[in-house]
């Protein structure tokens, strides 16, 4: 057949996409539950680390129990040391229709206040009771997200883990770094007469080496304000809608 | 019409002397944004020479059967559809780096050294030749990668892969990272220097005025 | 005024070429003179605005997941955004043709100034580029995704026509034999960028 013939392009043309198109479906359906686990994987060993159950100490969990760390097994401990999670309503109501770990906080933060649900997981690792809470807002050039972990006393910060799509190499980017994070353990978000404070990044604070916990502040990145102020703004944003949910606990205990 | 070509040559040449990157100036665009770091750098140069050995193979094979119409589009969609299945691969096994890479996976469909080795070498060779010519230029480009990668890496965090590399008892004499390193511009300028230390030791390889 | 700062924040902070080295090749391929650059650029600016709204609109109700959800309630759970790289470019390619095609019949003049540099565009990695920062910063209007497009054109034809104008001068000075060319310029274009970089974290 002539090949500069218009029937024989148009032929060609569709023969060569109905290839590709089938490749790639079939591609896609045998790789979308793989990609999917992924997804979950990465957020239960996110909101793990928080309350310090890293990599490493999952590592040696296994090895301890002579296997190996895969998905299956880091599945069984989310669901061992994690065995309660909640999507609370505005008002601190739980919402028993929604699991809180298939909400997107992507989705969710661009929703009204009132139709959110707010998720929070509840920890509990040798008798120690924490609360995850899921963070997620702007940084300086993209969004920035990340797990804040509260002890029993819904109070001081046992640990936080931050991720981020595109901040600055080197400076916004650094806050992802286990010296930053470590920097939050022990701080507190309510003040003593038990107003809420959240916690500020802050340059040049009285206090660099953050001895001090009770000043609701921490070192910021030299270079990276406003990614910082992104940090600060979500951890405040985020945790107050938690409010009623903790004054509720407070008040179960005394 | 096809002439003769040593396979060796096919993958030696563009290792060095006729460079994708440094000599025949193709595919910078996405070669720079990922070389803060080695492990990502690495994964982006497989992922390339799999996409530029495949395209060539597969374009080589119908390249008797492609209407010159619509020669363009054809290979675009070969090489769209490889990069695809690359993508959906890395998000399947490679999760953290395929995060890291983002977008630039994507942005190996108009990567110049894929188009220009179709163009320049599979619409006219055999399968086989054209095959390993995609992987010679596919390790060719990966090489500057790599000593961009780590160059950047070393300096930039003081880590090779992750592990750091620069003892700690540098930082407390008072040594720091040189943050620098991180940003874009300081790539360009690895690269300029990579082009300035190979150009001298290969003085035929220098632009005439 | 959201609009206002995307279209700063794209020509100024997350510059094409700057922050994020795209259509590099022929970014440096035809810097030698200020004129050829100039016509360059308008050719990016032009396939830029085009393009990237374009793209948008096929993302938003072709290719995210439920976008299909308008032809039929139960197309929601359809997610077809693995097809988004093939659809762009295809998009690309053909807004191209039909670009030059148009040029060349209602404006001769400018198809003679511009015309040599339209198919090169179709794999400017910039062009592309463009599309996937679009989709990654998931806008919600179509006017958003416009002045992006148009902004990163008019950052892609800034940088191109500064190198020009510098590499213009820069033949009269004494370059290291082996620095010649290609190595010069990406040294120039990364202290460009690092000048650029002035202007990171300004917000209007």
């Amino acid at each position: 057949m002539d090949r500069n013939s218009n029937i024989y392009t148009i032929l060609f043309a569709a023969v060569v996409v109905t290839v590709s198109a089938v490749l790639l479906a079939l591609a896609v359906m045998i790789l979308k539950p793989a990609q999917e686990r992924n997804k979950r994987q990465e957020k239960m060993t996110d909101i793990m680390y928080t309350i310090g159950l890293d990599d490493e100490a999952l590592t040696q969990k296994a090895i301890a129990e002579g296997k190996a760390l895969n998905y299956k097994l880091i599945e069984t401990y989310f669901n061992k040391y994690f065995n309660k999670q909640y999507a609370l309503k505005a008002d601190g109501s739980v919402d028993k229709s929604v699991k809180a770990f298939d909400i997107n906080m992507k989705t969710e933060i661009k929703k009204p206040e009132n139709e959110q649900r707010f998720p929070i997981f509840i920890g509990d690792v040798d008798g120690k009771k924490y609360y995850v809470i899921p963070l997620y807002g702007k940084g300086l050039w993209d969004d920035i997200w990340g797990y804040i972990a509260l002890e029993e006393d819904a109070n001081t910060v046992k640990g936080v883990k931050f991720g981020h799509k595109g901040e600055t190499p080197g400076l916004g980017a650094e806050i992802t770094k286990k010296w930053f994070e470590k920097q939050f353990v022990g701080e507190k978000i309510f003040d003593k007469d038990g107003s809420f404070k959240g916690i500020t990044l802050l340059k040049g604070n009285k206090d660099p080496e953050n001895n001090d916990k009770e000043d609701h502040e921490v070192d910021a990145i030299s270079g990276a304000t406003l990614t910082g102020n992104g940090v600060t703004d979500m951890i405040q944003e985020r945790l107050q809608h938690y409010l009623p949910f903790f004054k509720k606990i407070r008040q179960q205990k005394n | 019409m096809a002439k003769k070509h040593k396979w060796q040559d096919l993958i030696k040449d563009p290792l060095n002397e006729n460079n994708p990157i440094t000599v025949q100036v193709l595919g910078i665009c996405s070669a720079l944004a990922i070389t803060v770091k080695l492990m990502p750098a690495i994964v982006m140069a497989l992922s390339v020479m799999v996409v530029v050995a495949f395209s060539n193979l597969i374009v080589s094979l119908i390249r008797n059967y492609i209407p010159n119409r619509i020669r363009i589009i054809v290979q675009l969609l070969v090489v769209a559809t490889l990069v695809i299945l690359v993508d959906q691969i890395l998000k399947a096994f490679a999760y953290d780096v395929s995060k890291q890479l983002s977008v630039f996976v994507g942005l190996i469909i108009t990567n110049c050294i894929v188009m220009g080795r179709l163009e320049a070498f599979a619409l006219g060779n055999k399968p086989l030749d054209s095959f390993l010519d995609g992987i010679g230029n596919g390790a060719g480009y990966g090489l500057i990668l790599i000593i961009v990668a780590f160059f950047r890496e070393l300096f930039g965090s003081g880590t090779l892969f992750d592990y750091q590399i620069i003892p700690q008892s540098f930082y407390d004499l008072g040594y720091v990272n040189n943050a620098m390193m991180l940003l874009p511009a300081m790539a360009l300028i690895t690269l300029g220097i990579v082009i300035w230390v190979q150009r001298s030791l290969y003085p035929q390889l220098t632009e005439k005025e | 005024m959201e609009l206002w700062n995307i279209f700063i924040r794209s020509i100024f902070i997350e510059n094409m070429v700057f922050a994020f080295f795209l259509g590099m090749c022929s970014y440096l391929a035809v810097s030698k003179k200020v004129k050829t650059s100039v016509g360059l650029g308008a050719a990016v600016v032009f396939v830029l605005t085009i393009t990237v709204p374009v793209n948008f609109l096929i993302d938003k109700y072709l290719l995210q997941p439920g976008a299909l959800k308008w032809l039929d309630p139960s197309f929601a759970d359809v997610d077809l955004s693995f097809l988004s790289f093939i659809m762009f470019i295809a998009v690309i390619a053909a807004m191209v043709q039909l670009v030059e095609m148009f040029v060349e019949r209602f404006a001769p003049a400018l198809y003679a100034s511009l015309g040599i540099f339209l198919p090169l565009i179709a794999v400017n990695c910039a062009i592309l580029g463009g599309s996937l920062f679009m989709q990654q910063k998931e806008f919600t209007q179509v006017s958003e995704a416009l002045v992006y497009g148009l902004g990163s054109g008019i950052g892609w034809m800034l940088a191109i026509i500064l190198l020009a104008a510098i590499r213009e001068k820069i033949t009269y000075s004494n370059v290291p034999a082996p620095l010649r060319g290609l190595g010069i310029t990406f040294i120039i274009t990364g202290l460009m960028a690092i000048a650029f970089m002035a202007f990171m974290g300004i917000k209007i």
